[in-house]
């Protein structure tokens, strides 16, 4: 079953679709790869699941609306981590991780045993503890996309949104977050990650939804049918080599395909 | 559960008990000085009364001079001057955290400057004088035109340059037509006063004017002092922001009106005193961990201590007309505005 579904959304900016009926749910322990060109709709689809921009079409959390959630609850279930997240405040890693909390926030209250266990237990997971105290604008890249995401996980969503969560890391720390992200699927969390790393994506994801330049979904399935069916190589407009490593495909992008050949 | 995992907690724990250790000690400090200011505020004044006296003359209910002086005089002073530095504090607390940006302050974008204006205009129109509302009333309406000029200017996701550039403009535009009502005064005399009370000053404020204007500084305050938790998500961001639940929308609405009212009606009263928003925030930042939330109770605790210091001193200086009250704040800003300019240019080289 799906916790998170959007059926049919419709967007467009300035005249131009940026999002053309397009279907999406993800549930229960799957980790859902949102792959496509550059301007395909990726994080705008990614923001409407979110709740954060209104488009035609329906969202649906928990088979309800996602407009009939109220607020705060809504911030309970689906957990944010936008592209290049960041913090304008030098506050400590833990104040930040912290914050995650806030949907779980009484009124008047500070902050109870639960909360306490949900950030310790997001830190250890992103392993940013050792640096728990350390201002969060001191951090390299690598360090502060891993604070990004613990916070997100501090709010203990039943669903995680995450827009190019291993942008601009280096190789070792896009397989750190990548593999926590594939845990906390296989731990029962709905999971829709946007990326551009198509090995990344066909490694980690347990299903790729392919978006094309049109606004359109071109494919939308497990990883190895993806790169069978050809619609990679057609819709990026590139030639991909394939191979196959511990029974597990993956993919290179090799060269760019003449225009005429684009999807 | 793991022994690592109880070590983590305990951890945590513990800095957190840190942190919010350095930040209430702040705070008690505050708490501890601000009644000393305030007493100290009312027993000083150019009138040479005893401090028995005066106290005597405020709780005895007996019709002294001594407790004329502390009914009619020394307490709308020390109360408004308290009031007044709370809410720029407050404002110059809250509008950093909303606009992520540690120079924003109510004077400098405008608020402040375009308050005066529109207390000006209902001096000058001789409003005040026939409805003692007319000058918070016109006080607000000049800030909230500024707030909504600045936002329509620069927008919610303004460059510090776009900001600071719209403020100059809003206060460019304010002084003019303040100078413009100066320039076109019906007498010297009237020229004079509206000059003086431009200056900033809480010299020979009355219950009357306390009383117009605290419930609105006092609303202003309690609507930016529930901005916390909302300033501390924008931190993250506006997209990450509302994820965590926060309207963005209300939110905007609460800090310009909480600034409106606050700024509005203390500006209406004491006339423009500038920079206490900026210098209290930056002094505490450090203290309360640089959260927003955190921020917002303490500037406005430290905001009233700073202007009744301020208060005090100009009444202390043996200056042959006692020095106003915006004269002073401005010459301690000043300076404090230059030295984050500085710190802002070493971080971009």
């Amino acid at each position: 079953m799906s916790l998170l579904s959007a059926r049919n959304i419709r967007f467009a900016r300035g005249g131009r679709p940026i999002l053309d009926g397009v279907d999406l749910s993800v549930g229960a322990g799957e980790c859902v790869g949102l792959i496509g060109p550059n301007g395909a709709g990726k994080s705008t689809l990614l923001s409407v699941m979110a709740g954060l921009l209104k488009a035609d079409g329906a969202v649906a959390l928990d088979d309800r609306p996602l407009e009939q959630w109220p607020r705060a609850e809504r911030a309970r279930r689906i957990g944010f981590l936008e592209q290049g997240a960041n913090c304008h405040w030098p506050l400590t890693v833990e104040r930040v991780v912290t914050l995650g909390r806030l949907p779980h926030a009484s009124p008047w209250g500070g902050e109870a045993e639960a909360d306490r266990a949900a950030i310790a237990r997001a830190m250890q997971q992103c392993d940013v503890t050792h640096f728990a105290e350390r201002s969060v604008t001191s951090l390299s890249g690598g360090e502060r996309a891993r604070v990004m995401l613990a916070r997100a996980l501090a709010g203990d969503p039943a669903v995680l949104l995450a827009d190019e969560p291993a942008a601009g890391l280096d190789p070792y720390h896009q397989l750190q977050v990548m593999e926590l992200l594939a845990g906390l699927a296989a731990g029962g969390m709905a999971v829709v990650v946007v990326l551009h790393d198509l090995t990344l994506a066909l490694r980690h994801c347990t299903r790729l939804c392919l978006l094309d330049e049109a606004g359109k979904v071109a494919a939308d399935t497990a990883p190895a049918d993806l790169l069978d069916s050809g619609a990679l190589g057609r819709v990026y407009g590139i030639e991909l080599v394939r191979g196959g490593h511990e029974g597990a495909p993956f993919a290179l992008p090799w060269r760019r395909l003449p225009v005429e050949m684009r999807a | 559960m793991t022994a690592t995992t109880q070590d983590i907690r305990a951890q945590c724990r513990g800095r957190g008990a840190q942190a919010a250790g350095h930040s209430g000690l702040a705070l008690l400090l505050l708490l501890i000085l601000f009644p000393i200011l305030l007493t100290a505020s009312f027993l000083i004044g150019p009138a040479d009364v005893p401090a028995v006296d005066l106290l005597s003359g405020l709780f005895s209910g007996q019709a002294s001079p001594a407790a004329l002086i502390a009914f009619e005089i020394r307490l709308p002073r020390a109360l408004l001057g308290a009031l007044v530095g709370a809410g720029l504090g407050m404002a110059g607390a809250a509008l950093q955290g909303y606009l992520r940006n540690p120079l924003a302050e109510p004077s400098l974008i405008g608020a402040s400057s375009s308050a005066s204006l529109g207390a000006v205009l209902a001096i000058y129109f001789g409003l005040s004088a026939t409805a003692p509302l007319a000058l918070p009333v016109a006080g607000m309406l000049g800030a909230a035109l500024a707030m909504l000029l600045i936002q329509g200017l620069a927008g919610r996701d303004a460059s510090v340059l776009m900001l600071i550039l719209a403020g100059l403009a809003v206060q460019t535009l304010a002084g003019s037509l303040t100078s413009l009502a100066l320039n076109l005064a019906p007498n010297p005399h009237a020229a004079l006063e509206i000059a003086f009370w431009l200056l900033g000053s809480l010299t020979d404020r009355t219950n009357d004017h306390l009383l117009v204007a605290a419930p609105f500084i006092i609303a202003g305050i309690l609507v930016l002092g529930g901005s916390g938790r909302a300033l501390d998500a924008l931190g993250l961001g506006e997209r990450t922001a509302g994820s965590m639940g926060v309207d963005l929308n209300r939110l905007r609405w609460r800090i310009i009106i909480g600034t409106v009212l606050s700024v509005g009606a203390a500006v209406a009263v004491t006339g423009s005193i500038g920079f206490v928003g900026l210098v209290v925030p930056h002094l505490l930042r450090r203290v309360t961990g640089n959260q927003p939330s955190r921020l917002l109770w303490p500037s406005a605790l430290a905001g009233a201590c700073l202007l009744l210091t301020a208060d005090i001193l100009v009444r202390l200086l043996p200056t042959n007309d006692e020095l106003k009250l915006g004269v002073v704040t401005g010459l301690i800003g000043a300076p404090f505005f230059f030295h984050l300019l500085l710190k802002t240019r070493e971080r971009m080289r």
